[in-house]
């Protein structure tokens, strides 16, 4: 499946977003996703079904003013 | 006491947490400001480095209430998102909500500002708009659910201090009630203090503070600053005059001939 993560194109065999998120190697409690441009709580990654296109934002804490 | 949104703060320095020399500078400084309150931002995490990681523990370490900001984003569905996204992380409603609509200055974009701030208000967040100066966006922004307000005094990391005492002053004289934060522009602990006799009832630094040659003294010199321009509020600050005024006694001067 074709997929941009964090605008990046990537080709996984993943099926959900939490798969994605071993798969790639993003680790960590503190991390937010969203799949085109909505939305999915860290509760709710084992059940989110990716599909052919989706677009993933991974953000992390990071310093800000 | 300040109160923020039911929550009682001793502190009147909001201090940012980007642009420090070090992650212990950045400790130091946090600890000798005596804040309460700290900003942080979301960023793109790249795959395999746990790049947050020392971060997060950072602020779990702290122990402090955590502000999120929106910064970067341009439209109200990329504020409303990273808010969203921010909440899920950070676990608080409270939002730093900033919508940049200028470039070169910063300068918020006050409609989607006020429209953004309408969406998360009614999604339960509680809003910290990032404004300007503007008398009538602060009403819209009330009206829109917030009951703070963070307008600017100078563009965000410009370190030029009040620019127009005027407008600050009717934004205070306006909603004597409201909690009203200075965010952005300030540069010396003196802007601090002038703003905090002003009656306004914190500021969020950042820039002056992480910039300054010694980040952690310069923040014990802004929290003596506000400190002293909150203390110099309540006690009535006198106006000046157009005439000078002697003031040792005249009665009783001997007269020497």
């Amino acid at each position: 499946m074709k997929l941009t993560v964090n605008g990046q194109a990537h080709d996984v065999s993943a099926q959900t977003l939490e798969a994605l998120l071993l798969e790639l190697e993003f680790e960590g409690e503190w991390l937010a996703t969203a799949v085109n441009s909505e939305l999915v709580r860290a509760n709710e990654r084992q059940n989110h079904t990716l599909k052919n296109g989706d677009r993933i934002e991974i953000l992390t804490p990071k310093q800000g003013g | 006491m300040l109160k923020l949104y039911g929550a009682e703060i001793s502190s009147r320095l909001l201090l940012g947490t980007a642009q420090y020399p070090s992650p212990a500078i950045l400790i130091d400084a946090i600890k000798a400001s005596g804040t309460e309150i700290i900003t942080v931002s979301l960023r793109r995490e790249m795959a395999g480095t746990k790049s947050g990681d020392g971060f997060w523990s950072l602020l779990r370490s702290l122990e402090l209430r955590v502000l999120p900001n929106t910064a970067g984003c341009h439209t109200v569905k990329e504020a409303v998102l990273t808010a969203h996204m921010a909440r899920d992380v950070f676990s608080t409603d409270w939002i730093k909500l900033e919508v940049i609509g200028n470039h070169d200055t910063l300068q918020p974009d006050v409609f989607a500002l006020v429209e953004a701030a309408r969406i998360l208000s009614e999604d339960g967040f509680k809003v910290f708009p990032y404004t300007t100066d503007d008398l009538v966006i602060a009403e819209r922004l009330l009206e829109a659910g917030c009951d703070v307000l963070m307008p600017w005094c100078a563009p965000i990391g410009s370190a030029m201090g009040p620019l127009n005492l005027h407008a600050l002053r009717s934004i205070r004289g306006h909603f004597p009630e409201v909690p009203i934060i200075i965010d952005a522009g300030l540069g010396r602990p003196s802007h601090a203090a002038a703003v905090m006799e002003l009656g306004f009832d914190a500021v969020l630094l950042n820039t002056a503070v992480a910039k300054a040659g010694n980040p952690p003294a310069m923040a014990q010199a802004f929290a003596k600053a506000v400190e002293a321009g909150h203390q110099a509020y309540q006690a009535v600050v006198l106006e000046p005059r157009d005439m000078a005024v002697p003031s040792t006694p005249v009665i009783g001067k001997a007269v020497f001939t």
